[in-house]
């Protein structure tokens, strides 16, 4: 008889690793709360490096689920997750009960909320936005003030709610340097006309082609990256943005108006994942993502037999990594089956 | 500007504000400055409110300006400190209500020093002893001033005669609000409103029918600080700071600004005589200046007692704009008059006698 | 008037909106390798001038990029063009011409002429 692995969480990560449980020769089901699957894959409109449009990973992705092997569960959320002996029992929202000889909990990540950083201003200002809504602007192909009118000078921060103690968030969420360049690049290619200024700690570009991308952002796309964290945002009398940043490379504070604030918003462990974290005894790391029994060759284990991990549930990570992540999952849960369930 | 986005970081930081019986601790420096703000809180408290305001006679300075000036070390802060808590028990108090804001700020700070390092807390408790022999119990409730002014807004604001409303156009007044630093910028969490937007003074601008300014220099220090002003030489980085704050509001044509510290009014205030001195420059509309309150004499205000029995005449920067724009009945020929001669001149109800 | 025996101090703030940042743009148009530089310091680090006198080719660069002219006018007249900068710089900056750009540049606007 086949076996029958639930994947919780229909994002990149839970996708990825229910087409390669099925090709495996495995019973899959994706327990899913939104009403679609994708995740935050969804909400981006070009993806870094080479800013290829999200849609044909989203393509790709679909091509997934569209194999008749895979049962998709969508606005469903799990009450009860128990092993029992030899299997699990996974409760959903509506009464369901699955049977399941493995689980991959690919519960992925929420955004920051920017309204946590106060001194920004997020939701009291009108032109500052997160990144988030950037991209939304960028998909709808007009980048404009609340007035209507077309910003001139645009201000990027980097690290909100990331390397922040205030917030209570230690860690560096990895990608939001690289998504300040390219959404820097996307904001000089839609309105040539602009000043876009990237505020930064550390230029972060730890991956394939990311330096690259800085480099052809300030040589062919001139934008201006000045070294230091912004205090503060307030507006004049004119709805301008006057932010105070430290230019750390001068030594002296540095005043400027803006008329656009945007917010790299980091990662942290979803809300979704908290709860089952609750509700099955899995643990959490400091940093409260799902805490990995090894860091080094057990990045997909859990500490309850039988469950694996994928993707940004356990720690910030890009599209690509989150992907190889995902098939190591499935890896680990045939090795996991073949032996026998113990 | 989207209100709403504010009004969930207020709810965010609610503070504990005690209903009555309060022990009140005055300000060093505030009777010389601004002498009618503090008789005028304890009238508004005790005659209008009918709450237990509470005084001991014996009580001192906390020494908060000479800490900040590094001329008082900590340790004795902290036993004269222990030695205000000790009256306060002794007089069967426990809402702790210091009138000054550096006052606020430094119990704060020392009852949470006490609170991560209880060997300091027991250390302190010797010393008083073998100083005084007195002994002390903690606050279990601090709250300042404005807070408790916050806290009984609406009933202020049902009592009052005037609002803060331009009477020839009908517009709430624009009210530029300073809270003064020790209030919410060391401990957030104790200030209502927290760091950021502090809700104290907005809070009773609203309910008196004002409207409160955001301006790009609104979190900025006035520069009182201690150690810069003390010395003539530093004092040109204090009125700088106030330019600054000046220079940023000014567009706003604000008619009023209202504080919650004994400094920054004084500082708000006479620093717009010297910046004129200087430079020329004046900030408020026909060639005035800005008329800088406490927000006891703004309560004062609204509730209609006397501007000169609230001590406005005391003011460098001239009140009387504001006054004439909400409809306040005074008279000018008093303005410098004392109690006597007001007595013998007309019935008058006083609030220092 | 009084004499108060102080005056109101300067800020030191970076004012981006009232500073001109024309020769920032002259040399963007003559040398485009200038977008490139990140100011990490590397020629700073190896410069013969800057290893004797106060001058730090990394701080002019910033300074440039900000409109701070004054100091960059009195300061770039002790390059001695040795060329070391050019040879450490990651980016692949032409720091040496853009000393020579920055010179040309005073020399060339008659307010400024060093």
């Amino acid at each position: 008889m086949r076996k029958h692995v639930v994947v919780i969480g229909g994002g990149v990560a839970g996708l990825e690793s229910a087409g390669c449980l099925s090709k495996a020769g495995f019973d899959v089901s994706i327990l899913e709360k939104e009403d679609q699957t994708g995740g935050h894959l969804n909400d981006w409109y070009k993806l870094f490096p080479d800013r290829r449009n999200s849609s044909e990973v989203k393509e790709y992705l679909n091509g997934i689920t569209l194999n008749n092997r895979i049962e998709l569960l969508t606005n469903t959320t799990i009450k009860k997750l128990n092993r029992n002996k030899t299997h699990f029992s996974i409760i959903t929202d509506k009464g369901k009960e699955l049977i399941a000889d493995a689980v991959i909990v690919a519960t992925g990540f929420d955004l920051f909320k920017s309204a946590r950083k106060e001194e920004y201003g997020y939701g009291i200002y009108d032109n500052v936005i997160t990144s988030a809504d950037l991209e939304k602007m960028f998909r709808k192909g007009e980048i404009s003030l609340k007035s209507g009118n077309t910003p001139k000078t645009i201000g990027i921060v980097h690290c909100v709610g990331s390397r922040d103690e205030k917030v209570g968030n230690f860690y560096c969420s990895k990608l939001c340097c690289v998504t300040a360049v390219k959404q820097a690049i996307e904001i000089r290619e839609h309105l040539p006309e602009s000043k876009v200024f990237c505020f930064y700690m550390d230029m972060r570009m730890g991956g394939a082609y990311y330096e690259e991308l800085y480099r052809e952002a300030q040589e062919k796309w001139g934008v201006n990256f000045i070294r230091g964290k912004v205090s503060e945002a307030g507006e004049a009398i004119d709805h301008k943005l006057v932010i105070k940043v430290e230019d750390t490379l001068a030594g002296r504070p540095l005043k400027m108006e803006l008329d656009m604030l945007v917010l790299m918003a980091g990662m942290e462990m979803s809300e979704g994942g908290k709860k089952i974290a609750g509700l099955s005894g899995l643990n959490t790391g400091e940093n409260r993502f799902f805490a990995a029994t090894d860091h080094h060759y057990g990045s997909n284990r859990s500490n309850i037999n039988g469950v694996f991990y994928a993707g940004t549930c356990t720690a910030p990570m890009n599209i690509t990594e989150t992907i190889s992540h995902a098939r190591a999952a499935v890896s680990e849960v045939t090795d996991y089956l073949r032996e026998g369930s113990k | 500007m989207n209100i709403e986005g504010k009004k969930a970081i207020w709810k965010d930081y609610q503070k504990e504000i005690a209903e009555d019986k309060f022990y009140y601790v005055r300000s060093c420096v505030r009777q010389n400055f601004f002498p009618g703000s503090e008789t005028a809180f304890l009238k508004i408290m005790r005659d209008e409110l009918k709450k237990d305001v509470f005084e001991h006679p014996c009580h001192t300075t906390c020494t908060g300006i000479g800490y900040h000036c590094d001329i008082v070390p900590v340790e004795t802060t902290m036993t004269v400190v222990a030695r205000q808590f000790a009256l306060m028990t002794e007089a069967g108090y426990e809402n702790l209500l210091p009138s000054c804001i550096t006052s606020f700020g430094l119990y704060t700070e020392i009852l949470d020093t006490w609170h991560h390092f209880p060997e300091v807390e027991k250390k302190v408790r010797e010393q008083l002893r073998k100083a005084t022999g007195r002994e002390f119990k903690k606050p279990k409730n601090l709250a300042h001033a404005s807070d408790v002014i916050y806290k009984f807004r609406k009933e202020i604001g049902a009592k009052a005669k005037y609002k803060l409303i331009n009477k020839n156009t009908g517009e709430p007044l624009k009210v530029v609000d300073h809270i003064g630093c020790h209030y919410s910028k060391m401990f957030p969490s104790k200030g209502v409103g927290g760091a950021e937007y502090p809700y104290v003074l907005t809070g009773m601008i609203e309910e008196w029918g004002g409207q409160i300014i955001d301006y790009p220099e609104r979190r900025h220090c006035c520069g009182f600080g201690f150690r810069q002003y003390l010395v003539q030489a530093n004092r040109g980085f204090s009125i700088a700071c106030s330019k600054e704050k000046f220079e940023s509001m000014k567009p706003y044509k604000p008619d009023m600004i209202i504080t919650n510290c004994p400094g920054c009014p004084m500082f708000l205030d006479r620093w717009q005589y010297v910046i004129n001195e200087m430079e020329g420059k004046r900030y408020g509309q026909n060639g005035e200046g800005i008329p800088v309150f406490t927000y006891e004499e703004v309560a004062g205000l609204v509730l209609g007692y006397d501007p000169w029995d609230l001590g406005l005449q005391m003011h460098q920067t001239d009140c009387e704009p504001v006054l004439d724009k909400i409809g306040i009945e005074y008279s000018p020929e008093d303005k410098y008059n004392t109690s006597e001669n007001i007595i013998k001149s007309k019935s008058h109800s006083l609030i220092n006698v | 008037m009084e004499k108060f025996g102080f005056t109101i101090s300067k800020g030191r703030q970076i004012d981006y909106e009232s500073n001109n940042r024309w020769i920032a743009e002259y040399i963007y148009e003559r040398e485009p390798s200038f977008r490139l530089c990140i100011e990490c310091g590397g020629c700073a680090a190896t410069c013969t001038t800057g290893n004797l006198t106060k001058f730090s080719l990394r701080e002019l660069h910033i300074l440039i990029k900000r409109g701070e002219n004054d100091q960059v006018r009195q300061n770039i007249r002790k390059c001695m063009l040795c060329g070391k900068c050019t040879l450490v710089c990651p980016r692949g900056v032409n720091t040496r011409n853009i000393v020579v750009l920055v010179k040309q540049a005073f020399n060339k606007s008659d307010d400024y002429a060093i």
